[in-house]
């Protein structure tokens, strides 16, 4: 989700594939070779920096934390290298789906994750993975429109309101630039699913966003918040999450569900089939899951945990600040589940180049 | 014998750095360019011309297109900007002239990526430049010059106009200044002068720096993406987004080798040019 950072380091990587990137040639960090050390993979800024250190202090276990800017990254380098070097990656479900299909992630041995215990009922019947069996969901929340209610008139209630926005909120609208919910603004709009491949409803969702970039102030995944205090944008297209980092800045902004209905996006944690030391890894996803945790987490990324012990926990003034972290898991479990695509994603990231380079 | 003995072992490192870092690389490249993606990613071994083909496709022609047309208008504003600039420092006192190329130099000091988002923050719609103008009355609505085409070629212009300069500068400073008193002497007035003797030999030097800013313009992706707001698409997002985020490496490598190939022409074109008008310029002497 974050590019923008991280498009210096990658850059290598598009111009020099080769040398340590690929496959065959071998993959850059190095597997976990003491036994008591696991690598994970996570966005930059998505879990509290002393998590690590937490872990390491209560079972010995060191964590190395490789960032990753987007799923597709992490993917590239998964897939690569059949996930050697990695123990616990953090994918949203899609990919995490793909993992599964592909025979890169590992089964996960509840037996050595109790913790489970403390996740909603809601987070083990999740559609993609139900009962967890090859995925522990991390955080979830719903994507929407983020906005300055001091200069939006009246409440957004619909993706038009975004994608055909009034004459006062033309070239002040953003909207998210990965190709999965770009495509579902459009879809929803029209009242089509998520997770539709049918070719004429992608070309049908394909216009309405070239109409809609020209009222676009810019596509953004990473800065939209930062656009919406300064006054840039007054509305934008968000995760919920990531609209609170918006909110502790300025209290006028506010994060709205449209009533077309919208996803459920669940991130995940997947231990890769690779993954020479899966006991130790267990030990991690379970040390997040426990209570304590879950709660450093929601407290620390704003986010949504689907950890209710934790969530109950939570301190009653951070529900108040930010509305969206007290949703109930089962409004959540309402709305749709991204799914991986398939073959489908070929035509998707088709329409959204296709879109993003008309005039 | 043991001159060439020796210049081959003080080239080695720089051949081995290239071999390493730059043949491997372009043959993994294009290696892989001729198979396929695999449903998840991945590279499906199944040999053919597809990725090719699809480049030629009209949307991603467009796209090439549109990135050349980009990198023209940054070449040729930097051009415009930069030859007067050379030329004034050139005529500076000798003792000034490395201070003035050494200013031209300093924003290099600075991160890439930290001089682009800067201009994120001259540009906005809250930005310096709209507050300023609209404080002054000039504009009643801000100007939409950020996210679009317009911000996308100054952030281009701004960061490889010192190229240009210096690569003018080179080539004012090799310039037999007899040559130009010969033609003053002969009476042509200072414009004449310019046009018929100082341009045609100097343009060497804007040749190697219009080619310097048009490749590095042209495969560019971090400039358009901060500062085009995502709206505008050049080759560089196009093959970062086929590695980064539609996760085909053999249509991202296909294009990436496409890149190349513009690229090579147009140094190899630009160092005929220079070779020629090298020789030119040596065949009067004798």
């Amino acid at each position: 989700m974050k590019r923008i950072f991280t498009t210096v380091s990658t850059a290598a990587l598009a111009v020099a594939l080769g040398a340590g990137a690929v496959g065959p040639w071998g993959l850059g960090s190095g597997a976990a070779l003491a036994a008591d050390k696991i690598v994970i993979s996570n966005w930059d800024g998505y879990m509290p920096k002393d998590l690590p250190e937490k872990f390491k202090a209560e079972t010995g276990i060191e964590v190395e934390v490789a960032l990753h800017a987007t799923n597709e990254e992490i993917m590239g380098k998964v897939v690569a290298g059949k996930g050697k070097g990695y123990d616990v990656l953090f994918v949203s479900s899609p990919f995490a789906e793909v993992l599964h299909k592909l025979g890169l992630s590992a089964p996960i041995d509840h037996a050595k994750v109790p913790n489970f215990a403390n996740l909603y009922p809601e987070a083990a019947s999740l559609e993609y993975d139900p009962g967890n069996t090859f995925s522990a969901p991390y955080a979830w929340g719903t994507t929407g429109l983020c906005y300055r209610s001091d200069l939006v008139e009246g409440t957004p209630s619909s993706w038009n309101d975004l994608l055909n926005p009034s004459d006062a909120l033309k070239g002040k609208v953003t909207m998210l630039a990965t190709d999965r919910w770009l495509m579902a603004a459009g879809m929803l709009a029209k009242g089509y699913s998520v997770n539709e491949t049918s070719q004429a409803k992608i070309d049908e969702v394909k216009s309405q966003l070239i109409e809609t970039k020209k009222d676009l102030l810019a596509y953004d995944d990473t800065t939209f918040y930062s656009k919406l205090v300064s006054g840039e944008a007054s509305l934008v297209h968000a995760w919920d999450g990531w609209c609170n980092y918006g909110i502790a800045e300025n209290d006028d902004i506010k994060y709205v569900i449209p009533q077309e209905g919208t996803d459920l996006w669940v991130d995940t944690m997947v231990i890769t089939a690779a993954s020479e030391n899966k006991d130790a890894a267990h030990a991690f996803i379970n040390y997040i899951l426990s209570a304590d945790n879950g709660k450093w987490v929601a407290e620390n990324i704003l986010y949504k945990v689907p950890n209710k012990a934790a969530m109950e926990a939570l301190d009653g003034g951070l529900l108040a600040s930010f509305p969206n972290l007290d949703m109930a898991p089962a409004d959540m479990m309402k709305q749709e589940q991204l799914r991986d695509l398939g073959s489908a994603q070929k035509a998707y990231t088709k329409a959204v180049t296709e879109i993003t380079a008309s005039n | 014998m043991n001159s060439q003995r020796r210049s081959l072992v003080l080239a080695l490192p720089g051949l081995g750095w290239l071999t390493v870092f730059m043949i491997v690389p372009c043959l993994i490249v294009f290696f892989f360019s001729f198979f396929e993606r695999g449903v998840y990613g991945g590279i499906e071994y199944n040999f053919g011309f597809d990725n090719f083909l699809r480049a030629a496709e009209p949307i991603y022609l467009s796209i090439f297109l549109g990135s050349a047309r980009i990198a023209a208008l940054a070449t040729l504003i930097a051009v415009i900007i930069a030859y007067p600039a050379a030329y004034a420092i050139s005529l500076a006192p000798k003792d000034r002239q490395n201070t003035y190329l050494f200013l031209v130099m300093l924003p290099f000091w600075s991160n890439y990526l930290i001089r682009t988002y800067a201009w994120i923050v001259l540009l906005n719609r809250e930005g310096l430049i709209n507050k300023a103008l609209g404080g002054a009355g000039i504009i009643t609505e801000p100007l939409p010059i950020l996210y679009n085409d317009f911000a996308v070629i100054t952030g281009l212009v701004y960061n490889y106009l010192p190229f240009v300069i210096l690569a003018i500068y080179a080539s004012l400073q090799r310039l037999n200044p007899e040559l130009r008193e010969a033609s003053t002497d002969l009476g042509a007035p200072a414009w004449v002068t310019f046009l018929r003797v100082t341009l045609p030999l100097t343009l060497p030097g804007v040749a190697a720096g219009a080619v310097f800013v048009f490749v590095l313009s042209i495969g560019n992706f971090i400039t358009p993406d901060l500062l085009g707001g995502g709206r505008i698409q050049m080759v560089g997002n196009l093959i970062y987004d086929q590695f980064l985020s539609a996760r085909d490496w053999p249509f991202g490598a296909a294009l990436s080798l496409i890149l190349i190939f513009i690229m090579m022409l147009l140094l190899f074109t630009q160092a005929v040019f220079v070779n020629r008008a090298q020789q030119a310029r040596a065949a009067p002497d004798g």
